[in-house]
């Protein structure tokens, strides 16, 4: 398998114009323009894509409509009937979440002293982490500094950022690598070991850390490592459908299923962090996703019901390049670095129509308008459209063998499919990527619910409403230990309380009075890919 | 739509031609709870083995990468009971001793090259666990950096070896006692500690939207 002949022939036409292009410059856009691409072209700005919620303590407040569809939902539990006399396991620190964020924060709270258990509704590390494969951005070069990098996330973010957490964001990088380094990660370096660092979209400095395109799954892969040296009890393939909150309304730990089994689970802790990621795989409209089989928004659900405040729901951001070509990985990443290192965006004439390093939302508003407005983007045989990603340029600024030595897995990718992107550009369109927003959290990680912490993809705020590439990874990193530092303080001082869920009945009855389904219920936990009728009930919905 | 015979686990599924096998299983009414993770190629939840019709040929691929072909009959293999030594990565040298010391069953290796064979990120696993008896770590980092941890390789592997976690052993070593720590890396964490960048820093945390915009659009952009 490869191109398809008719394909083939539109290559060629990004093959014509690919000397001429080698040297030409495309400007960044000036503030006006950049906006009026965004308000015409970004998913976000498109009509009846969002909705007021209902209920809970962002009622009234913009959410997209998938989103919203969870918040306005019932919980599998009935609050009046649930027995919660028997807690299977205790704890100083709960955490819910396997990935990056979650793996640090435990590995900060039993530094602490505290007693921890991490769940996960997958395995230990499968997440978006190991998916992440551009970069992981700090402020260590002589030529650079946390004061540029803050200003650089706040630009990218619409200047909508909580400073306070850009603060901690960007001042904490070049420590966060250093325990990488410490930890034995295999940055790309010199052999002096000065890093090798390049931009990533919206970046200032070249302040991008690599560990070739495995970047985040070389971080997953110490972090989990750590996990399991230190002993950290870890409890695969449970979800957590519920928080408990106590009498004073203080999060105490919550309530579990067994996936493999059906049985419920509960786990009482003095502090809990939800480190329970994205939403990729809500499909908001209708888009593929980057995201891991995981990623459904369940942390914003449990959040809201036990009255967590969330911020910047309506923002989602679409990655400019995910794969087009073949169908059968259609939504998956062709990381930023790809572009980083010098492949260009290309219309079906052989045109490039954008600076390839603006930020993401830009970028992808601007591939959007060239397949839909100008009518220039390049057709699968399965229907879709696209703009191609002129990869062998890569192999021409950068001398033969750069792609498999820079970018072993997109290689490996696409070479699965008859695809050598070396001689090949990729056909791209883009791809649901990043919750923008999430739990609105303070610099510890805390949220407005008292024992109740967040890090990582599902809280929200670091980003403002838009994240610049590799700053998730060092947002996982930074704010998963601080919570977990936090997180190991409040144990402390807590003693355990008896769970309820009387947060629940409130939000029952919120949601009655709203008029709302009752047939509705949420998180999701999975995504359900079967055909509509092989669907049977699945063992957390009883 | 062409449909295809598949064997799922020895039992027939008609699927679509084309589809991912991760695909085509749900297509055929499977609901994944475990063997499926990232879904992009990067997690290693999703390893299958399978064979095709008429053919003794084992071959492996993951789920959620390699296309269904007529006639498969597959596996997935979700779990292994991988045995992970621990580890204060910090305390330990790079010297074959600390490998053989962690994983003695790497010298059980008898070349067979069935964990070559079987790893579907190419990667030349013999070679890499040989490298780890020889005590070239770095050899067996950069060998072995492609890997996902699916464990298909100890799955195959007659001397019980746990080659991906040899692997990741030999990496940390690698990266925290080979590879030059960064030097400019030292330099801006003793400037953290002196607080070089505090004020500037609080300066433009107070500043509005406005302010900030104009020193974005100023700012210079390295080349």
């Amino acid at each position: 398998m490869s191109y398809p002949e008719a394909m083939l022939r539109q290559i060629k036409e990004v093959e014509k114009t690919r000397k001429e292009r080698l040297s030409e410059v495309i400007p960044l856009l000036p503030a006006a323009e950049k906006e009026s691409l965004l308000k015409s072209f970004h998913p976000d700005y498109k009509l009846g894509t969002t909705r007021k919620i209902l209920v809970g303590v962002n009622k009234g407040e913009v959410a997209v409509q998938e989103i919203a569809d969870l918040l306005e939902a019932y919980s599998y539990l009935d609050p009046e009937k649930f027995k919660i006399d028997e807690v299977t396991y205790t704890c100083d620190v709960l955490i819910i979440g396997g990935g990056g964020a979650g793996a640090m924060a435990a590995l900060s709270a039993v530094s602490e002293g505290a007693d921890v258990i991490l769940t996960t509704k997958l395995r230990l590390g499968d997440s978006n982490t190991v998916m992440a494969q551009g970069g992981i951005q700090a402020a260590d070069k002589p030529n650079d500094s946390p004061v540029i990098h803050y200003l650089d996330v706040m630009g990218g973010g619409g200047y909508k950022n909580i400073p306070e957490l850009v603060y901690h964001l960007v001042q904490s990088g070049p420590s966060i690598i250093a325990w990488l380094e410490e930890m034995g990660m295999m940055f790309d370096k010199e052999e002096d070991g000065t890093m090798i660092t390049i931009h990533g979209g919206g970046t200032s400095r070249k302040r991008m850390h690599t560990a070739k395109d495995y970047t985040g799954m070389e971080i997953m892969r110490i972090l989990k490592d750590e996990v399991l040296n230190k002993g950290i009890k870890v409890i695969e393939y449970v979800a957590a459908i519920e928080l408990l909150s106590d009498e004073d309304g203080r999060c105490c730990g919550a309530v579990f299923v067994n996936l493999e089994t059906g049985e419920k689970i509960i786990i009482q802790s003095k502090a809990t962090i939800l480190a329970t990621g994205g939403a990729g795989r809500l499909h908001i409209q209708g888009f593929p996703t980057s995201n891991h089989y995981g990623a459904t928004a369940d942390g914003l659900v449990l959040a809201n019901r036990i009255g967590a405040k969330l911020i910047y729901i309506d923002t989602i951001q679409y990655h400019p390049t995910g794969v087009c070509f073949p169908e059968q990985i259609s939504g998956q990443l062709i990381t930023e670095k790809v572009r980083g290192v010098g492949a260009q965006l290309v219309n079906r004439e052989g045109k490039r129509f954008i600076y390839e390093l603006e930020t993401r939302d830009c970028v992808a508003a601007a591939i959007i308008r060239e397949c839909q407005e100008r009518d220039k983007g390049v057709k699968t045989p399965q229907g879709s459209v696209g703009v191609w990603l002129d990869t062998p340029l890569i192999e021409i600024k950068g001398g033969e063998g750069t792609i498999e030595r820079e970018l072993p897995a997109m290689f490996r990718q696409f070479k699965r499919f008859g695809i050598d992107i070396r001689k090949e550009p990729i056909l791209t369109y883009p791809t649901q990527h990043y919750q923008n927003g999430g739990v609105l959290i303070n610099p510890d990680g805390e949220t407005n619910v008292p024992g109740l912490l967040a890090a990582g993809e599902v809280a929200g705020g670091v980003h403002g409403r838009n994240r610049l590439m590799g700053n998730s990874l060092l947002d996982i990193l930074v704010f998963g230990q601080r919570a977990g530092k936090k997180s190991a303080t409040l144990a402390k001082s807590t003693q355990f309380s008896k769970p309820t869920l009387n947060h629940l009945i409130t939000y029952h009855k919120e949601l009655k009075e709203a008029g709302v389904d009752e047939n509705r219920r949420s998180p999701l936990v999975l995504p359900d890919y079967r055909r509509p009728e092989l669907k049977t009930r699945l063992p957390w919905m009883d | 739509m062409k449909e295809i015979s598949i064997y799922v686990m020895g039992k027939e599924y008609k699927v679509p031609e084309g589809q991912t096998i991760m695909k085509a299983l749900e297509y055929a009414g499977f609901f994944y709870i475990r063997g499926a993770g990232c879904r992009g190629g990067f997690c290693g939840s999703c390893g299958t083995v399978y064979r095709t019709k008429d053919s003794y040929r084992l071959k492996v691929g993951l789920a959620c990468q390699n296309t269904v072909e007529e006639g498969m009959y597959l596996t997935q293999i979700p779990f292994y009971p991988a045995n992970k030594k621990t580890y204060f990565i910090k305390n330990l040298s790079a010297t074959a001793e600390t490998l053989i010391t962690i994983y003695p069953e790497i010298l059980r290796c008898i070349s067979c090259g069935s964990c070559t064979k079987v790893c579907p990120q190419e990667i030349d696993v013999m070679d890499f666990v040989n490298a780890a008896i020889r005590g070239d770590i770095k050899r067996c980092a950069e060998l072995s950096f492609n890997c996902i941890l699916c464990g298909l390789c100890a799955s195959r592997c007659p001397a019980e070896i746990v080659q991906y976690y040899v692997a990741l052993l030999a990496r940390r070593l690698y990266g925290a006692h080979i590879l030059k720590n960064s030097p400019h890396l030292k330099e801006r964490l003793k400037e953290m500690d002196e607080k070089k960048f505090e004020s500037d820093l609080q300066r433009l945390l107070k500043m509005d939207t406005a302010q900030l915009k104009e020193l974005y659009q100023k700012r210079d952009i390295e080349e």
